[in-house]
């Protein structure tokens, strides 16, 4: 018996790599969202209009809000099981700051649930007929909005993970923290649509993306403690 | 519910005295489910906590182990408030409550892995060695929703074996074990404390563990 005690940045790595292969094992929590989220950006050129004119004026619109939805869908897997098995209390129990243990969590939930959204936007956005120019934006501006709404949406999990039946409830809470993002998503695509320079509210959503990083956790870690209490 | 104040009946007094609640109070839903309880619990001690269904055996352990806000009183660790001394308190404890802590969909290596190196770096082999002693040899690498209840909750008490955590508080850790596997944790706990750790159990049953204390709640 060593004995000896782990530093925290073990603990956060044993704790991303553990979320990692949990999801690895449980492919449905990682499928089911993505899926949804393609099929729900395919409905809107089958039932507005597959003329590409009407579908650029939406297309950046569609693809956010099919993010943000897709997103509540993963979002509950984030701390529901390990409230059920009992991990949850482990982890709360753990010496080390609970910050970063949380973040661990957040950073593996973008990785499976946000991280294939961004990267298969290009071809929905291509389907949308947006703009070539306008690709990089979008992508950029889904990098740094997907871990926000992960970030956030953990509080709000985190809160409501005790409760028997949760039914909207994590919808009414994420969806409204969630509109800033949109509306800065959305405007950057616009405004590179318009031939006019998206880097103001890109820059914006990098301000927004920090201070996610530096309190979210912070406030997921103090609702977690509330939740098992 | 319990009016009188229960106390432990411990044989060693002079011993160092790791955990001391003093004037305890928890109500739920207007209920007093202890008021004024008082324990020591010294270094090398197995404390065996007793009461009826619905005393507040889980919750006093959710309550020592800072999992639990909703009381009065005082808990100290080694003389000092636990607040105070938060991180080597935790790195001090293991608690093992009704869910158990394991990951259904992981393997019994995986989910200790995780769940040792929240608190110390443990070494694969440590890890094998650990689930043969309870019992698990052979079933390392099977996902844990294929073990049944007991071999799940094992899989939890191989944690013991790798700990080296001084302070132990398990809730029920016997109830799915079959009789060998209660015996053989009656061996560990004895083995924590002739190490000088302490531990301590709610359970039913009545232990065969020398110098056993005993605290009643209810």
């Amino acid at each position: 018996m060593t004995g000896k005690q782990t530093t925290t940045s073990a603990a956060f790595l044993a704790t991303l790599k553990r979320d990692l292969l949990i999801a690895f094992k449980k492919k449905n929590d990682i499928v089911n969202p993505f899926m949804f989220f393609i099929i729900v950006v395919s409905l809107f050129p089958i039932g507005i209009s597959p003329e590409s004119d009407r579908l650029t004026e939406i297309a950046a619109g569609v693809i956010w809000i099919s993010v943000l939805l897709a997103s509540m869908l993963s979002m509950d897997n984030l701390y529901r099981s390990d409230f059920e098995d009992g991990s949850l209390e482990q982890l709360l129990l753990s010496p080390h700051p609970l910050f970063f243990l949380v973040l661990a969590k957040n950073i593996s939930h973008w990785l499976v649930s946000g991280l294939p959204v961004v990267l298969v936007s290009p071809l929905l956005a291509y389907m949308l007929a947006l703009p070539e120019e306008a690709y990089g934006t979008l992508f950029l501006s889904l990098l740094l909005g997907t871990p926000i709404m992960s970030l956030v949406g953990s509080i709000a999990v985190a809160l409501t993970v005790g409760l028997g039946s949760r039914g909207l409830i994590l919808a009414v809470i994420t969806l409204p923290m969630s509109v800033p993002v949109l509306i800065f998503g959305t405007l950057a695509v616009q405004s590179t649509l318009n031939s006019q320079s998206p880097l103001g509210y890109l820059s914006l959503m990098l301000v927004m993306l920090s201070v996610s990083v530096s309190l979210a956790p912070l406030a997921s870690a103090a609702a977690l403690r509330i939740s098992v209490n | 519910m319990s009016s009188a104040a229960p106390t432990a009946s411990s044989n060693s007094d002079t011993d160092t005295i790791m955990l001391a609640a003093r004037g305890l109070f928890c109500a739920r839903d207007d209920r007093v489910l202890f008021k004024n309880l008082n324990f020591d619990l010294p270094e090398g001690q197995v404390l065996q906590v007793q009461g009826s269904n619905g005393s507040g055996k889980t919750t006093l352990m959710r309550i020592l182990c800072g999992l639990n806000d909703g009381y009065e009183g005082s808990i100290k660790w080694y003389g000092q408030e636990i607040e105070d001394q938060a991180a080597n308190f935790f790195s001090s404890l293991l608690y093992i409550g009704h869910r158990v802590g394991v990951a259904k969909v992981l393997t019994p290596v995986e989910n200790l892995r995780w769940s040792c190196s929240l608190k110390q770096a443990v070494s694969d082999e440590e890890i094998m060695a650990a689930l043969k002693e309870v019992g698990l040899r052979g079933f390392e690498e099977s996902p844990c929703y294929t073990l049944s209840a007991g071999q799940q909750q094992r899989v939890s008490l191989a944690r013991l074996i790798i700990s080296p955590a001084s302070l132990w508080v398990l809730d029920e850790p016997f109830t799915t074990l079959d009789r060998k596997g209660v015996e053989r944790l009656e061996q560990i706990l004895q083995r924590q404390a002739q190490a000088g750790g302490s531990v301590m159990v709610t359970t039913h049953h009545s232990l065969n563990i020398p110098e056993l204390a005993m605290l009643s709640l209810g």
